[in-house]
């Protein structure tokens, strides 16, 4: 019997692969278990294993082709004796169900948005960089300018980040600055406000933020806290940084936005970057703030390119707010994931002739609140969008700001588009529900232009 | 599916569970009495550490070295192909599982036990009516061997409403108030102190039923896993901490994130004696948890079981695995596969003939291809179970 062997998934945000090597040659026979090719996803080379018995009768992609996408075929393969009653060959899958994945993966027009030019010549250069690259450039740059830096976390040394953020900061600093730690939150997390209480500058990476909540107590009572309760004695200069908010069907216990969470907490700093150029600048700012700094970020971002700024020192400030895209008729206010849809909403929205503002917050704690209500001002309305749950959420807050500095500009309601409140469930067509959508955005801009 | 169902459960229903209180002890003494190597493995009754240290060096040593005893063996033939079977069940569901998720049609974390097999069947193999388990997210074995239904298993993983939690849990997050079965954890470590509190339960309750927590080698450096030793010590709660060691904790290797490589003196400051395991010989592991959990029912206290085992896969399915060889791999799929072992075991003691066990592997194939296919079949949900399930009503 001859089946075909798709592009296999492997990873819960692969949408497409390279095939970096085959490892078998048309005509060659394969034991279940047998590597037969190397695929690359953006992250890292992985192994594809036969998964039955067989000869492998023609390939079908060539090696080194990109970009296939998950599930084409790539080769034949011929399968001795009886099939399975019930196995069902590859090309009689049923359409898989929408995944919450492939309703965003069109990448909202970010190339024709506005790239990040504020206070830099004109001249300057950029260069195309993942938000991955550009986090760890930040950390390798503060790290060669400063030795008090030191980053550790769970698999940021060996494996070079459970995410390749850290990729090649290990090769280059060594395992006294990198630092594999067990999985031990709680512990590790104070240790590093130890650190940072004696002088060092830690930057404390989460596998994930939800993992961050077996450590909460020390990012909030220790961290937070201390300097106010030393009189001013003793600050706290560390950094606790990692992917927060929904990656991809990874379920109710992975899928959390923390936003609002740190947000609330005076004595921290919450930045929360949208683009490379962004996390670059904003990271390194945090790595030499003297006060304790959250740094939230997206793994579906993790990938995402963008022009990053070739200067000697890109430095994004803390606290203030950026203009992606100027508008009169609505200003749509965002941070984080949330500005890929609130960006993409704008596009939709400027078929209908409505001109939206898009502001990109950047920074949570401490917000800018003057950059939001000079845009209410000019466009009087307002809609909020985030990823996290709608009770007291950074939304909310936003509107509740711009009723008291801004109520006499205001021509509707300030509408918060956020995520369901429900935990996330897994199923694929429950996740895109639960998900805040461009046509939600949409349709709240529309609801308060009254159009 | 209801016919299925049954036939899976069927193929599954292997214990032969007699009713809790009078056949309990009886049982398990028995099996005490009869087996060498759990005689050997039997905590002693005065559990100072020292004794418990020293016998347990010894176990391990000895169960490592010595090639499996055919002749010690005292398993019925039903028995041992009940073990045979439920390995292979597990082995098979998890190939499926890797295949589907290849296909897309799971999503985003999935862990497979292979490798493992023995360690739940060998711990299932000695559980009574009510006994309670819990582990973390590579939890798919866990299911199968405590009789949960494999295609509701699998139609979990396809996000379906057929699944055992709606297609809304996945992967990581299943459960069933049936089989005693509280999870499916996604957070590293957090299984365990809940697990106590299952014991507790019992415990407050007068009743002679164990809990069996599981929890890994990387998880066993969690701080709350010592706030729970201490606290089930004190309370002397029927706990039974299941140690998985397969050596690595994501890329993470037990020696550079353990402040000593034997797991199982974990409890040593808190008064809880621990042995380690082949956790590649589901006999041997039937017989330490036999021994260990005899001590919770009678009021002992908890114990600590390190089973020496091994991951096959991936952590998950996104790991290029770089932290280990390949031959480390397959050194260990061809000289301690749990399957192959007892497959061996049975065939040279004459218990079982090639074609008898042949018969169950089409058995088991037939079994997974029946969940693969419900696991399709089954619709997902409708979107109203978006906000089912978030409160209980008043
Ligand atoms: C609190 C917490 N930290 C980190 C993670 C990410 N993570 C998931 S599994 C894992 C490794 C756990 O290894 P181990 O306990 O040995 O179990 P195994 O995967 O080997 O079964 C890590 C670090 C998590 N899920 N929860
Ligand atoms: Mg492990």
């Amino acid at each position: 019997m001859t089946s075909q062997i798709l592009l296999p998934a492997l990873s819960p945000t692969m949408e497409t692969g390279k095939l970096a090597k085959w490892l078998v040659k048309e005509g060659q026979s394969v034991s279940s278990g047998d590597i037969i090719a190397e695929i690359e996803p953006d992250k890292a080379v992985m192994e594809f294993e036969a998964v039955d018995d067989g000869t492998v009768a023609k390939l079908l992609v060539a090696e080194g082709a990109e970009e296939i996408a998950v599930n084409t075929p790539i080769a034949l393969f011929e399968t001795e004796g009886d099939p399975a009653p019930a196995e069902v060959s590859p090309a009689a899958v049923p359409a898989q169900p929408a995944s919450p994945q492939a309703a965003q993966a069109t990448p909202p027009s970010v190339s024709e948005a506005p790239q990040q030019t504020e206070d830099l010549p004109a001249d300057t250069k950029y260069r195309s960089q993942t938000v991955r690259e550009a986090l760890r450039d930040a950390m390798a740059e503060e790290m060669r300018r400063d030795d008090a830096v030191f980053l550790m976390g769970e698999e940021v040394a060996e494996y070079e980040g459970a995410y390749k953020v850290s990729q090649g900061m290990l090769a280059e600093f060594g395992s006294e600055r990198v630092v594999d730690t067990p999985i031990t939150e709680h512990g590790f997390a104070g240790l590093g406000v130890g650190t940072a209480f004696a002088g060092l500058k830690p930057i404390v990476e989460f596998m994930t933020m939800n993992f961050a909540m077996q450590a909460i107590d020390h990012i909030v009572n220790s961290a937070a806290k201390t300097l106010y309760m030393s009189g001013g004695q003793m600050g706290c200069p560390i950094v606790f940084r990692g992917p927060n908010g929904a990656a991809a069907r990874v379920a109710a216990q992975h899928s959390q936005d923390y936003a609002a969470w740190y947000a609330h907490i005076p004595g921290l700093k919450v930045i929360q970057p949208y683009s490379a150029a962004d996390a670059k600048g904003l990271l390194k700012s945090a790595i030499r703030d003297p006060n304790p700094v959250v740094c939230l970020e997206n793994e579906i971002m993790y990938g995402a390119t963008f022009d990053v700024p070739m200067v000697e020192d890109h430095l994004v400030p803390i606290g203030k707010a950026r203009v992606w895209k100027e508008g009169n008729d609505v200003t749509l206010v965002s941070f984080g994931i949330g500005m890929k849809h609130a960006l993409a909403a704008a596009d939709e929205l400027s078929q209908l002739e409505i001109d939206a503002e898009v502001i990109d917050l950047r920074t949570l704690r401490p917000m800018d609140l003057p950059t939001v209500m000079d845009s209410v001002r000019k466009t009087n309305r307002c809609v909020t969008v985030e990823e996290g749950w709608p009770v007291c959420s950074i939304g909310s807050y936003v509107g509740s700001m711009i009723m008291q500095q801004a109520f006499d500009w205001l021509d509707a309601p300030v509408v918060n588009c956020t995520g369901k409140d429900v935990p996330m469930p897994y199923a694929a067509n429950l996740e895109a529900l639960a998900l805040v959508s461009v046509d939600e955005i949409v349709a709240a801009a529309r609801s308060v232009v009254y159009r | 599916m209801t016919e299925t169902k049954e036939g899976l459960h069927k193929l599954l229903w292997r214990k032969g569970w007699a009713p809790p209180d009078d056949a309990t002890m009886t049982d398990t003494k028995e099996e005490k009495e009869m087996t060498g190597a759990a005689a050997a493995a039997m905590p002693p009754d005065d559990a100072t550490m020292t004794d418990t240290k020293e016998e347990k060096e010894m176990t391990g040593a000895a169960a490592a070295a010595m090639p499996p005893d055919d002749a010690t063996m005292t398993e019925t033939k039903e028995e041992l192909l009940g073990y045979y079977r439920d390995m292979l069940l597990i082995r098979r569901f998890e190939e499926k599982s890797g295949q589907l998720y290849g296909m897309g049609l799971i999503g985003g974390f999935c862990h497979l036990y292979i490798g493992q097999e023995a360690v739940v069947v060998g711990v299932e193999a000695i559980a009574l009516e009510g006994d309670r388990r819990i582990t973390a997210y590579r939890d798919h074995g866990h299911m199968l061997a405590c009789g949960m239904d494999a295609g509701e298993v699998m139609a979990e993983l396809t996000g379906r409403i057929g699944g055992v939690s709606k297609g809304k849990g996945g992967s990581m997050h299943m459960f069933s108030k049936e089989q005693r079965f509280y999870g499916g954890h996604g957070i590293v470590g957090a299984q365990v102190p809940i697990g106590a509190g299952l014991a507790f339960a019992d415990r407050y309750r007068g009743n002679r039923n164990v809990t069996f927590v599981y929890f890994g080698d990387g998880a066993a450096n969690q701080g709350q896993v010592y706030e729970t030793f201490n606290m089930a010590s004190i309370w002397k709660l029927p706990a039974l901490f299941i140690i998985e060691n397969n050596q690595y904790a994501m890329g993470t290797s037990v020696a550079r994130a353990s402040s000593t490589p034997q797991m199982y003196t974990r409890g040593a400051a808190f008064n809880i004696p621990g042995e380690s395991v082949d956790g590649m010989d589901v006999l041997a592991v039937k017989a330490s948890a036999a021994g260990a959990a005899q001590r919770c029912r009678e009021g002992d206290g908890p114990y600590i079981l390190e089973m020496m085992t091994y991951r096959y896969r991936g952590h998950s399915m996104s790991d290029p695995a770089k932290y280990r060889t390949r031959e480390e791999v397959q050194k260990v799929r061809t000289e301690r596969d749990p399957i192959k072992l007892l497959r061996g075991r049975i065939l040279r003691s004459g218990i079982a003939e090639e074609a008898e066990l042949k018969t169950i592997d089409s058995e088991i194939k037939a079994a997974v291809s029946e969940a693969d296919r419900f696991s399709r079949e089954s619709p997902e949900p409708d979107s109203s179970e978006l906000w089912t399930d978030v409160h209980l009503p008043v």
